[in-house]
C-alpha cells in the first residue's frame, strides 16, 4: 500500500475515533440526564 | 437492483463527514421542525431534556431512513446529475458501511425514544423508518407513478410521533397534521420532477411527469392542491386550533392554490421555463414551515 493511502487511512481513523469518543461522551450525559428526568417526572 | 461498481476507495475508511452526509441533514430539518411542531402542539408538560430527546430520537431515526435509502437507491443516485455526488455513488464509501450505519442508528433512535418517551412513540418511528425504506424506497419508488404519493406518508409521521411523545395517544388534530403533510408531499415533489424530470428518467425511476407527461401532472399537482387545503385548514375549521393558525393557514393556502394554478396554466417543457415550477417548489417549503409554525405560536403564545 503507498504510503499516502496508509497516511489517509490512519488520518480518517483518527478523526472518526475523535468524533466516536466525542458521541459516546455525550450519549452518556444525555443518559445521565434522562434517568434524572424521568426521576424528577415520576416523583 | 445493480449494485454499484466496487473502486478503489471503497477500501478506505468512510470519513465521518460522509456518514453525516447519509443522513441527509437538509431533509432532515424539515422532519426536526415538523416533530417539534407536534411536540410542543401538544397538550400537557412535557420534561426539556425528554422533549429533547424526542426531538433528537426523530432526527436519528429521519437519519437512518435516508441512509438506508442511499444504500438501497446507489445505483440510481449515480445516473442522476442532482445525486451523483452523494458518498456513495462518487465511491467515498462501501456499501456496507452505509447498511451498518443505516441499521444502526435506525435501531439506536427507536431504542431511544423508547427509553425517554413511550412504546407508541417508539413504535410509530420505527413504522416510519420502515415505512420509507421498505415501502417507499424498495417497493414502490422504481415500479409506480404512484411512488410519491403514498410513500409520502413517510414523511407524515414526524409530527405524530412528536405528539405521541408527549401525551402517549394519538387524536384528531396529530391526524390532521400527518394528513397535511401526506397532502403536500406529491404537489410538493411532483413540482420538483417537473424540472428535474430528464434525470428521473435517465435514471429509469417512474416519476409521474416521465410516465403521464407533463400537462397530466400539473393537473395533478392543481388537483392536489385542494385536499391539502382542507386539511391545513381543518385544524381551525374544526376548533382544534385558534385564529393565528387560521388567519395564517388560509393565507398561505391562497398563494400555494395562485402558484399551483400558474404551474397548470404554463405550456412549458424546457426546464429553464419553469418558472412557476420552480416558485411552487419553493414556497411548499415555506408553506409547511409557516403552518406548524403558527400552530406552535397559537398554542404557546395566545
Amino acid at each position: 500500500m503507498p504510503q499516502e493511502e496508509d497516511e489517509i487511512i490512519r488520518q480518517r481513523q483518527r478523526e472518526r475515533s475523535r468524533m466516536l469518543a466525542i458521541l459516546l461522551g455525550l450519549f452518556v450525559v444525555l443518559m445521565f440526564a434522562i434517568t434524572i428526568a424521568k426521576l424528577t417526572v415520576n416523583r | 437492483m445493480t449494485s454499484v461498481p466496487l473502486t478503489r476507495d471503497e477500501h478506505l475508511p468512510a470519513d465521518w463527514r460522509d456518514l453525516l452526509a447519509l443522513t441527509k441533514p437538509r431533509v432532515m430539518s424539515l422532519v426536526v421542525f415538523t416533530g417539534l411542531c407536534g411536540l410542543l402542539a401538544a397538550p400537557g408538560p412535557v420534561h426539556p431534556v425528554l422533549g429533547f430527546t424526542a426531538v433528537l430520537c426523530i432526527a436519528l431515526g429521519a437519519g437512518a431512513a435516508g441512509a438506508l435509502n442511499q444504500w438501497y437507491e446507489a445505483d440510481l443516485d449515480a445516473k442522476m446529475k442532482r445525486t451523483a455526488k452523494r458518498p456513495l455513488p462518487a465511491g467515498r464509501m462501501s456499501r456496507q458501511t452505509a447498511l451498518h450505519f443505516g441499521v444502526g442508528l435506525g435501531v439506536f433512535s427507536v431504542i431511544l425514544m423508547d427509553l425517554a418517551a413511550n412504546h407508541l412513540a417508539a413504535a410509530v418511528l420505527a413504522i416510519s423508518i420502515l415505512f420509507y425504506v421498505l415501502i417507499y424506497t424498495v417497493w414502490l419508488k422504481r415500479r409506480t407513478a404512484q411512488n410519491i404519493v403514498i410513500g409520502g406518508a413517510a414523511g407524515a409521521f414526524p409530527p405524530l410521533i412528536g405528539w405521541a411523545a408527549v401525551t402517549g395517544d394519538v387524536t384528531t388534530l396529530p391526524i390532521l397534521l400527518f394528513a397535511i403533510i401526506f397532502l403536500w408531499t406529491p404537489p410538493h415533489f411532483w413540482a420538483l420532477s417537473l424540472f428535474v424530470r430528464t434525470d428521473y428518467a435517465n435514471a429509469g425511476v417512474p416519476m409521474l411527469p416521465v410516465v403521464a407527461g407533463v400537462q397530466s401532472t400539473r393537473r395533478q399537482i392543481l388537483l392536489y392542491t385542494l385536499p391539502m387545503i382542507a386539511a391545513a385548514v381543518a385544524p381551525w375549521a374544526l376548533g382544534l386550533a385558534g385564529w393565528v393558525y387560521g388567519i395564517v393557514s388560509v393565507i398561505l393556502s391562497v398563494i400555494f392554490l395562485t402558484l399551483a394554478f400558474a404551474v397548470f396554466t404554463n405550456k412549458a417543457t424546457e426546464p429553464k421555463s419553469m418558472g412557476p415550477e420552480k416558485k411552487l417548489f419553493g414556497f411548499s417549503i415555506l408553506y409547511l414551515f409557516g403552518l406548524f409554525a403558527a400552530l406552535v405560536v397559537d398554542r404557546w403564545l395566545i
